[in-house]
């Protein structure tokens, strides 16, 4: 059933895109709001996917890369649908949807068997640890996409070429705000989500940071963003410097994310089951 | 046209700002007349239909006539001996249309095709007043209101269905729009102008249109910053002041006539920090220019001068260009199906005709018979009515099912006489010179 919903998912996710690209080029007001229907509607199979699943195996689906990816991919559309609700950011879908639908194939191309749950992850802490880094990865998506659009957009301007690109994406005034929102959240989501895995770790292994690499990246990450945050509040930093750093951030954060579990042998050890 | 019709066509004389100098469009204005209007009526006949268009940078007169040349002749005259333009001279700048041209041309003023700006709609406020002028004095009639009711559909078409108005083409509002780029909305933002030039208060109204707050006016002479800033309802500074306002400024107008640089690259540089690296949109519209081109290379700074400003406005003239094409094609559908109505109209007179004919025959029988059916009850009355109405209408059915059918044949002439001569219908055939308007045709919409 979850296989089927998940599928669904991908299918649904496969056609926003679509309409979002559709959207972006030819400005067609339907092709967005049409994108936009079949992005809620893939989210809802999404979600039911994740639903079916945590009650197939009985225990949280986080446990190897087709689940973390997975939900990756639901938090990524969660934050935009999120975005969105809130501020209407024409063009965003076009990048979103895509980063979206790519992880949900990566996710879909990873082995999807069930797993029994090992002992050591028996915790409450599982399901509250990785939504919560999960999530703040989705914000951090979403930030990225921002980002991304704002080299564009500032590139535009800069050069002065106010083409077909220029017309399309939003002021840089909005970008860079949203960026900045989405920058606090996810680190606000970061920061939980290190202290639950540490104070997971304490109970599961007596210890609250062990410098097991994944630990370390997470770290490194976390100062990625709080010295780019940090950077924001006090000096200011805004703009261009700002949204290369967040893409920097963010390629970090993809690293402690995939990089770290295939790469390197870790007590965060999803991936190091399907080599 | 169909041989022989005697249908009234459409025409349209005229001098826009391509053929004819401002000088001898004002003159042709006939601004000085109390009613150009009823000038032309005068000496068209009343059966002309007629609607003058003076706007700042075209004088027309559209007429529907059924004596186009004559018409155009006697327009032709009027204005010359008005306006003591001779008539060579009055040739050499005057553009004629008739029939479908002058569908095609309407269309095309209405969705401002042919205007000095293609897509700017003030335009279509201006025919739309000129017709409402026409309808007061009550010169247009059925033809003429359709073109005109067609006309403002057709812009409104043009400007929802293609992107014709979508780019911004004088200076200042290419540079309203960066700024909309950059900030998104300008409400709340500062605004600085350096100079008190015309340029500058120009630009400066236009940011205000667009919602801008505050204005602060530098300029070397205080007295003239002063000056315009109470204008602008802002306040006014020194140059001196220059670098403190900046540090404030989001949008920065710079016009002055100094021979030199007035902003350099250091001095932004410096302010950048204490602004806390907001955006800095700087706009410099003096020749010589008064700003470091070097400038734009700071981050979060943007810097666009008059040439930048004219290569977006050339760009943006390019894209309306491209719709320009799009909407001529629309146009180009909307004259044949009006060509096609204008084509149906030796029927109507005919179909109306034979109904009031018929409706009166009616109307007369009741009445005649009316005294002897006085014990009826009125619901009784109501059903004789309903009766004879069905009957009259069951009859006339084939017939003007027939005539409308064939009403855009090339020999419907001869159809046309057959079903005057059977119905014995005298005037519905051209001998009076409205037959459209007589036969109560005319019950479109005014104004």
């Amino acid at each position: 059933m979850h296989d089927f919903l998940f599928q669904g998912a991908v299918f649904l996710y496969t056609l926003a895109t679509a309409g979002f690209l559709v959207h972006v080029i030819t400005l067609q007001k339907r092709a967005e709001k049409v994108a936009t229907a079949f992005l809620v509607a893939g989210f809802a199979f999404h979600t039911l996917a994740v639903a079916a699943r945590w009650v197939a195996a009985g225990h949280a689906p986080f446990l190897n890369l087709h689940e973390s990816l997975s939900f990756l991919a639901w938090s990524i559309v969660g934050a935009y649908l999120l975005v969105q609700w809130r501020y209407t950011i024409k063009a965003l879908g076009a990048f979103a949807a895509p980063l979206a639908l790519t992880v949900m194939v990566a996710s879909s191309l990873q082995p999807r068997a069930i797993l029994p749950l090992p002992p050591a992850l028996k915790s409450l802490w599982l399901p509250v640890h990785a939504t919560i880094c999960l999530a703040a990865d989705g914000v951090f998506a979403v930030a990225f996409c921002l980002a991304c659009m704002y080299l564009i957009q500032e590139r535009e301007i800069k050069n002065k070429r106010l083409g077909a690109v220029f017309k399309r994406l939003p002021s840089l005034d909005t970008l860079d705000i949203l960026n900045g929102r989405c920058l606090s959240y996810g680190f606000l989501l970061l920061t939980l989500g290190i202290v639950t895995g540490s104070l997971w770790a304490e109970s599961a292994w007596g210890a609250y940071w062990s410098w097991d690499p994944k630990e370390t990246w997470s770290l490194i990450t976390w100062f990625f963003y709080a010295a780019l945050l940090h950077q924001r509040l006090t000096v200011g930093w805004r703009g261009r410097k700002a949204a290369y750093m967040t893409i920097l951030a963010f390629i970090v954060l993809i690293f402690t994310f995939l990089g770290v579990s295939l790469l390197i042998p870790s007590l965060h050890s999803y991936a190091s089951r399907f080599k | 046209m169909h041989p022989g019709s005697n249908r009234p066509n459409i025409l349209i004389l005229g001098v826009n700002h391509k053929t004819a100098d401002v000088g001898i469009r004002e003159r042709l204005a006939l601004k000085a007349h109390p009613s150009p209007l009823a000038l032309f009526l005068n000496r068209l006949g009343k059966e002309t239909e007629l609607v003058f268009l003076s706007t700042c940078n075209r004088v027309e007169v559209i007429a529907a006539t059924d004596r186009t040349d004559e018409s155009a002749a006697v327009v032709q005259d009027l204005w010359c001996s008005e306006t003591g333009i001779a008539r060579d001279t009055l040739s050499s700048v005057l553009y004629v249309h008739k029939g479908d041209e002058a569908i095609r041309h309407v269309f095309r003023v209405a969705s401002s095709l042919d205007s000095m700006v293609v897509g700017e709609p003030q335009i279509l406020g201006q025919l739309k007043d000129a017709y409402r002028n026409a309808c007061e004095a009550k010169t247009t009639g059925p033809i003429l209101n359709r073109l005109l009711t067609k006309a403002f559909s057709v812009a409104k078409l043009v400007r929802t269905e293609t992107n014709i108005a979508g780019h911004a083409v004088s200076i200042s509002y290419a540079a309203v729009e960066l700024a909309r780029k950059i900030f998104g909305d300008l409400a709340g933002k500062h605004a600085l102008l350096i100079g008190a030039g015309e340029m500058a208060e120009l630009a400066a109204q236009h940011l205000l249109a667009a919602g801008t707050g505050k204005i602060v006016v530098a300029n070397r002479t205080l007295s003239r910053a002063v000056e315009l800033a109470q204008t602008l309802k802002g306040s006014a500074i020194a140059l001196e002041e220059l670098d403190e306002a900046l540090v404030d400024a989001d949008i920065v107008i710079s016009s002055t006539g100094a021979p030199g640089l007035v902003l350099h690259k250091e001095q932004v540089q410096r302010i950048m920090r204490p602004r806390r690296h907001r955006l800095l949109f700087l706009i410099d519209i003096a020749v010589p220019r008064d700003i470091d081109p070097g400038v734009n290379d700071i981050d979060n700074v943007y810097l666009y001068d008059i040439d930048d400003l004219k290569g977006v406005v050339d760009a943006n003239k390019t894209e309306r260009a491209k719709e320009a094409l799009k909407a001529e094609r629309m146009i180009e559908t909307e004259v044949i199906k009006f060509l096609a109505w204008m084509e149906t109209l030796d029927v109507v007179p005919v179909i109306q005709g034979l109904q009031d004919k018929v409706e009166a025959i009616r109307l007369r029988e009741i009445e005649r018979t009316a005294p002897r059916l006085s014990g009826l009850t009125p619901d009784q009355m109501k059903a004789i009515d309903v009766l004879t109405r069905s009957i009259v209408q069951k009859i006339l059915h084939d017939p003007i099912v027939h005539l409308r059918k064939h009403a855009r044949d090339e020999d419907i002439r001869p159809l046309l006489d057959s079903a005057c001569r059977l119905f014995g219908l005298n005037g519905a055939m051209g001998d009076e010179k409205r037959p459209a308007e007589k036969a109560g045709l005319c019950r479109e919409k005014k104004g």
